[in-house]
């Protein structure tokens, strides 16, 4: 299977064989994924790849899940994991009925941040998502963007080393959209790790390395640059477009059409982007 | 501990925001009790009778009804799946609702039991027991709100395990006939489900009797507590499909 440079550190995350089964559907199948330490990973794919169920199987909330899933070199779900990795869902998932202060305050008292220090640390997220001058506001009565803001602030608070964030960007314009993801980039250049899954092609260039799944399997691990220069396409949309129509012609020759599992390993009809792609200077 | 606190205080706040239903909490037993009082102003022995009944009963009905809403919003809006990826463990998030549901209670129970007082309600027995009894059953009512909404996976399922919970408890608890009187196997019934023992409890204090003559029934409501805790905390799953 994956060759792993023997320069690399231990991994953030490292997935192993995974396969997730929901509702007697087998969503992911034989997936190996792996997440550099101090680094911002970009998961793609078209809705239905597995993105969701993928982070949901890293921070250890999904049922039914084989392979092996390692996340801070620990089983993905110890409990020692649940203070060092912080978990965004797609949909804000904070308290409606309570302001934006109060919900952190909470969020951050959960995380162990003792009571004396919370404020500082509260305001300090609450700045990072450019939210400042909201605290007293209740969060029902925020916009879409702010409320998904909000919820991203609620993982921050705990400073965690580990970030998984489920499409993050949505909903927001493009310059709070730049300000976020330069915020990722000095998180991750200050030692953390981070797993974004986006729909937004644009913004994927800003990641040190993109994962991109197809059908629960992967069907691309690179760099931004080399995916751009591997499919000679103009831009990142057009890139990820070439490489799923052709991971589904692929599919499609290989004759049983779906085939969750075929994974990193490069089909006859994919080109060399696919797989161990080497390491390269964009950390 | 400090988990539980916090979310205990974060429930209490959410009340706070929410002014309409603590109002029904508190407003809809006073009003209820005096419309009972109302009917039978010529029989006050009427309200003397069933009034500390109703006493012991509210509070279990409202606190039920609130706390498994209230848990399956948190598990709809996703509230529930980040919390079970933080620190804090299910015994802390069940206790915390607990502890924030016990505060509302007490001040359900203060304010039922003075309101009924005023009313003209004569009890014989200690007047400090009915509180306790009607507190302890405001615990248990969102205890086994708590464990029903484990059961319920949309909010019409929630609204429904009233009626299948409570309902049945209110039938064979006594109140509508001595239990004594009821055919064999309802009176079996009657023993396991809680709420008999609230309404024993109950009508031993309305006919002058003490500490001593309730603590059977205490101890069982305690016991039905507690069980309904391990329940709630064994129900909350930290993978979900």
């Amino acid at each position: 299977m994956r060759k792993k440079p023997p320069e690399e550190r231990s991994a953030a995350i490292s997935v192993v064989g995974l396969g997730v089964v929901r509702g007697g559907r087998t969503i992911i199948s034989g997936l190996d994924v792996e997440v550099p330490t101090g680094s911002v990973v970009g998961l793609l794919g078209p809705s239905g790849s597995g993105k969701t169920t993928l982070m949901r199987s890293i921070v250890g909330v999904q049922d039914k899940v084989s392979g092996t899933v390692e996340v801070l070199g620990l089983p993905a779900g110890s409990p020692a994991l649940r203070r060092r990795v912080g978990y965004v869902t797609q949909d804000a998932s904070v308290y409606g009925d309570l302001t934006v202060w109060q919900n952190l305050d909470y969020f951050a008292s959960l995380a162990g941040v003792p009571s004396r220090g919370r404020k500082g640390v509260v305001g300090k997220a609450v700045d990072d998502v450019g939210l400042g001058g909201h605290e007293k506001q209740r969060v029902g009565t925020l916009s879409g963007g702010e409320m998904s803001r909000v919820s991203l602030a609620a993982a921050l608070v705990g400073d965690p080393e580990l970030l998984v964030l489920d499409e993050p960007t949505v909903g927001l314009d493009p310059v709070l959209r730049r300000d976020l993801w330069s915020t990722f980039r000095g998180l991750a250049e200050g030692g953390k790790s981070l797993l974004v899954s986006s729909h937004v092609m644009d913004e994927a260039v800003q990641c040190h390395r993109l994962l991109l799944l197809r059908d629960g399997a992967l069907v691309a691990d690179v760099t931004p640059e080399r995916l751009l220069a591997e499919t000679g396409a103009p831009d990142a949309e057009r890139a990820f477009l070439t490489l799923i129509d052709e991971a589904n012609a692929a599919a499609e020759e290989g004759g049983d059409g779906r085939t969750p599992g075929a994974a990193p390993e490069p089909g006859p009809a994919a080109p060399a982007t696919t797989a161990s792609v080497p390491e390269e200077g964009t950390r | 501990m400090n988990l539980t606190l916090a979310t205990a205080g974060r429930v209490l706040a959410q009340l706070r925001a929410d002014k309409r239903t603590i109002a029904l909490i508190i407003v809809l037993p006073c009003l209820l009790i005096g419309l009972i009082a109302w009917m039978f102003h010529d029989t006050p022995a009427v309200l003397d009778r069933f009034g500390p009944l109703l006493v012991g009963i509210f509070p279990l009905i409202v606190m039920f009804m609130v706390t498994s809403v209230a848990t399956l919003r948190e598990r709809q809006s996703g509230t529930l799946e980040r919390l079970m990826t933080t620190p804090i463990r299910k015994g802390d998030f069940v206790a915390g609702y607990a502890l924030a549901f016990a505060v509302l209670a007490l001040l359900q129970a203060v304010v039922v039991v003075s309101w009924s007082v005023w009313l003209g309600m004569d009890v014989l027995g200690p007047l400090w027991l009915v509180f306790v009894v009607a507190l302890l059953v405001a615990l248990l009512g969102c205890t086994l709100g708590l464990a029903a909404s484990a059961l319920a996976r949309t909010e019409f399922q929630a609204v429904q395990m009233m009626p299948a919970i409570v309902f049945p408890q209110l039938i064979t608890c006594g109140l509508l006939m001595p239990r004594d009187q009821m055919p064999e196997v309802l009176e079996w019934l009657s023993r396991v489900l809680p709420l008999t023992y609230a309404v024993d409890a109950m009508q031993h204090l309305a006919l002058g009797e003490d500490w001593a003559d309730i603590q059977g029934a205490v101890g069982v409501i305690a016991l039905f507590t507690v069980g309904a805790v391990v329940l709630g905390v064994l129900t909350l799953r930290r993978r979900t499909p």
